[in-house]
């Protein structure tokens, strides 16, 4: 295997936007105000920047236009390399990514990534079906007739119940501990979208949108941005005492197996699974349920959530139940995940996301997670979703101090 | 001598009892039964292939060199349906495709003409579809009568299950039932004239000279499959005629399906052949500006055909539609507020044609080195990374289970939820379909699934069509 990325490379900025409906605000601003706190958390000015990556709009490219100039235009970088890249829920991540490569190789010391969407000016709720940019009559749209996300997850949960003998009513209250976590900490963030607690009898007891998923089952459909500026790890200490450094850079793109093949079971993401061995193996992480401190993961859907837990080796096969059910994964618990709410109370800006789970890891290690605040956590892992479970591109990164 | 090799027919899963229609025009017409209702997804192109694969059970498509599709209710104005039927089929480009359209009696005159072309040895084996879904407007009596049906017949001269002995039509120009280009449902005359001066006058006077023709008497008639828009017309027909209503007379299904117009000539004689044993002659009469007659006798081969859905079995097989608010829905009559969800894109039709095989047909391929079955068709094997080493392999006819599934409320359906479903394949495989003609109550991983050929998009005229899985109807 290759060296990897493993401390090579320090981020010593971070913005993040409040997620949430933003009706007043353009992405244009949305890309401005993640930008400010950026440069104001880096202590850095816009011409240390030497190169730049933009992660979406993915679902909304009409609300800024196509290309990276976007992004270039509205923050008036002065002449430097800025490249769009676009992985559906993981561009963030894929944003990151470009960033980090371009300082680990060299080309350059310092370089910015920052993710935006706009949904909310979408007009209805949720993504639009994924074939809906399809032409029809091409193969995507036909095979992907009337596949809306919460369908294509609740795939997920209905063969997960199945196979693990577990009742509907079960498994819907095992999905309801998920929500009502991620809820209880979205209230105590003030920068989450949704910010209320719930109790498991409301999220039971909630409209199905896909059975068996219900309304608390889905995350936030969010506007918002999140930006973080990278540099050479040798150089960190030079901008602040306290910079994260990227352990781990992992992407898994799906063949088409699951799609095609009988192989693929339905209870995990092959996705992620491949990418969190990847992933471990470059942080030397023997044992992701003790060493990893916390995570964000891709909780689009409650069940994902459940399943990545197993995907990330944090509960075994078959187990995630039992570790749901006894907090294991709540803010005081063994493993904490979503310490920020997730996609499920943080909000679901598409391109932002993956940046905006950075964000919440490298506040915490810097302990300025305020409320939310964790103790002594050593490894953050985040894990990026993009597609459905047959259909994936994955990103894991792992930071630490 | 031509004569049905084989035959098939198609009724849509759902019924809608007549006392749903009364009761909501406020009780203007208590008319007993209920009428079948094709799905929302369904037309008179789906509902052809599927009779057409009851049909061809069996039976080498590769066989077939023309295919006759009749209706008055084709999708399309202008534009080949054949086409469409055939690419479902998966028949051979080089044959005669071609639509019989208008006429009420288009069933009957499909059946004649292929007959002609197998006696003139124009052609070998023609198969025959015909299909119906005709609109009666909102708040009439056709609307309460009408019914969704579909037949069809394979004609050859060899292995015969009925030989045709004879045949004869007459055409009368009048305006019984008509549609014009500017109309959506069907009109009629008053109907004390056009059963005076139609049904009633030029059945008997065409079913007389057929018999003459073929010089038998009505007693050497086993069974008569009469178009009958009214069960009591006809019964007033055979009066004349001279048959004995219960023993002779094909049920006109009044009471189960309606009146499928054009098919239900066609439907009456498959009901007919489900019951008829060797050396029976059976008649088969259309209806419609004029009479088709069709005078033909059971051979020893119509024993070996009896494993087809037919009419019994698909009558039998059935799902009642709640009230009549769904059908109004279903047929698209009422406009209703639209889901808050993005339009659809646009058809690209250079991309429907590049994609006709496997769109149509649902063919995918088998890797030729992993031997592994997979849909839609890659140019790099999903399991061993072979390049471009394929053959073809048709999915439609192959034993299908459900690996998972989701009722989903947010995609837009006439008929949420959506239930999406991935379905694994006997010899390995898996497509994701939407699921259709079923209750969600009834869907459980691992049930054994069947495909249907419906339509799944409809954009600026252009209706696209795809298959979907559906519970095994029977």
């Amino acid at each position: 295997m290759a060296a990897g990325i493993r401390d090579k490379v320090a981020i010593i900025g971070m913005g993040c936007t409040k997620f949430g409906e933003l009706w007043n605000k353009s992405p244009e601003d949305l890309m401005v105000d993640a930008f400010k706190e950026l440069l104001e958390d880096a202590k850095i000015e816009k011409k240390d920047i030497q190169a730049a990556w933009q992660g979406g709009p993915e679902f909304t490219p009409g609300s800024v236009g196509d290309s990276a100039l976007p992004l270039a235009q509205t923050l008036k970088l002065p002449f430097i390399p800025v490249t769009k890249v676009e992985n559906m829920c993981a561009s963030g991540s894929e944003a990151f990514r470009g960033a980090c490569y371009a300082v680990a190789s060299g080309a350059c010391d310092i370089a910015m990534a920052l993710g935006v969407e706009k949904l909310k000016d979408n007009g209805y709720g949720g993504l639009p079906e994924f074939s809906h940019y399809a032409t029809i009559g091409t193969k995507h749209r036909i095979i992907g007739a009337n596949q809306t996300a919460p369908g294509m997850f609740a795939m997920l949960a209905t063969r997960y119940f199945n196979r693990y003998g577990i009742s509907p009513q079960d498994g819907k209250k095992m999905l309801a501990a998920v929500s009502a976590k991620s809820h209880h900490n979205g209230a105590l963030n003030p920068k989450a979208h949704l910010r209320r607690e719930v109790t498991i009898e409301q999220i039971v007891n909630a409209p199905i949108v896909a059975w068996p998923l219900g309304l608390f089952d889905c995350c936030g459909v969010s506007d918002g941005a999140a930006s973080a500026i990278v540099c050479r790890a040798d150089m960190a200490k030079q901008f602040r005492s306290d910079p994260v450094y990227v352990k781990s850079l992992q992407i898994a793109a799906t063949s088409g197996e699951e799609e095609m093949y009988t192989d693929y079971d339905y209870t995990h993401v092959e996705t992620t699974t491949r990418a969190a061995a990847r992933a471990y193996a470059e942080a030397g992480i023997k044992n992701a349920r003790d060493e990893i401190s916390m995570a964000e993961v891709h909780d689009c859907f409650s069940i994902t959530e459940a399943v990545t837990m197993e995907d990330l080796q944090f509960s075994p096969r078959g187990k995630v139940m039992d570790d749901i059910m006894s907090g294991r994964f709540n803010l005081d618990g063994a493993q904490p995940v979503q310490p920020d709410g997730g996609l499920k109370c943080f909000g679901h800006p598409i391109g932002a996301s993956g940046i905006r789970m950075i964000y919440e890891m490298y506040k915490q290690l810097q302990g300025k997670a305020d409320k939310r605040q964790l103790k002594n956590p050593k490894y953050g892992l985040t894990h990026n979703l993009g597609g459905i479970p047959y259909r994936s591109v994955v990103s894991i990164v792992i930071v630490g101090n | 001598m031509a004569g049905i090799a084989s035959y098939g027919a198609y009724i849509p899963l759902y019924r809608l009892n007549r006392a749903e229609i009364n009761s909501a025009w406020g009780g203007m017409f208590p008319v007993p039964g209920e009428k079948a209702v094709a799905s929302y997804d369904e037309d008179s192109i789906t509902m052809a292939v599927a009779a057409a694969r009851d049909c061809l059970k069996g039976i080498d498509r590769n066989k077939v060199d023309r295919l006759y599709f009749a209706s008055t209710t084709s999708p399309y104005k202008e534009k080949l349906a054949a086409s469409i039927i055939a690419g479902a089929l998966g028949l051979r480009r080089d044959i005669y495709a071609m639509d019989f359209a208008g006429s009420l009696r288009a069933g009957t005159n499909a059946l004649r003409a292929a007959i002609d072309a197998v006696d003139a040895k124009a052609a070998k084996y023609v198969l025959v579809t015909c299909a119906e879904t005709r609109l009666g407007a909102p708040k009439g009596d056709k609307e309460i009568t009408f019914g969704d049906g579909a037949a069809a017949f394979l004609v050859s001269s060899t292995g015969v299950a009925t030989s045709i002995e004879g045949s004869y039509a007459i055409f009368q120009e009048f305006h019984e039932n008509w549609r014009s280009d500017k109309d959506t449902f069907v009109r009629s005359w008053e109907e004390r004239f056009i059963r005076e001066a139609g049904y009633t006058k030029l059945v008997p006077e065409a079913v007389n000279a057929a018999l003459k023709q073929c010089k038998i008497t009505v007693a050497d008639i086993s069974k008569a499959a009469i178009f009958a828009a009214d069960p009591r017309l006809l019964g007033n027909v055979a009066g004349k005629i001279g048959f004995d209503a219960f023993a002779q007379l094909q049920d006109p299904m009044f009471m189960t399906v309606g009146n499928t117009g054009a098919a239900l000539p066609l439907m009456m004689l498959v009901a007919a052949m489900e019951d008829a044993g060797p050396e029976q002659r059976l008649m088969c009469v259309g209806y419609g500006d004029g009479c088709d007659v069709l005078i033909m006798k059971t051979t020893e081969a119509i024993e070996k055909i009896k494993d087809r859905r037919g009419i019994k079995r698909h009558l039998e097989a059935k799902k009642m539609i709640p009230n009549y608010l769904k059908y109004v829905l279903w047929r698209g009559l009422m406009e209703t507020e639209p889901p808050p969800r993005p339009p659809i894109n646009h058809i690209s039709v250079p991309a429907l044609w590049r994609d006709r095989e496997w769109g149509l047909s649902l063919t995918g391929q088998r890797c030729k080195k992993c031997k592994t079955p997979q849909y839609p068709p890659q140019r790099v094997c999903v399991i061993c990374q072979s390049e471009d080493n394929f053959e073809p392999y048709h999915f439609t006819d192959v034993k299908a289970t459900l690996n998972t599934f989701s009722h989903d409320n947010l995609a837009a359906s006439i008929d949420p939820p959506t239930t999406i479903a991935a379905v694994d394949f006997a010899e390995g495989g898996r497509i994701i379909f939407n699921m259709t003609d079923r209750d969600p109550e009834e869907v459980k991983t691992g049930m054994p699934l069947e495909m249907v050929f419906r339509q799944v998009h409809y954009w600026e005229g252009i209706h696209n069509y795809w298959w979907k899985c559906a519970p095994i109807r029977c």
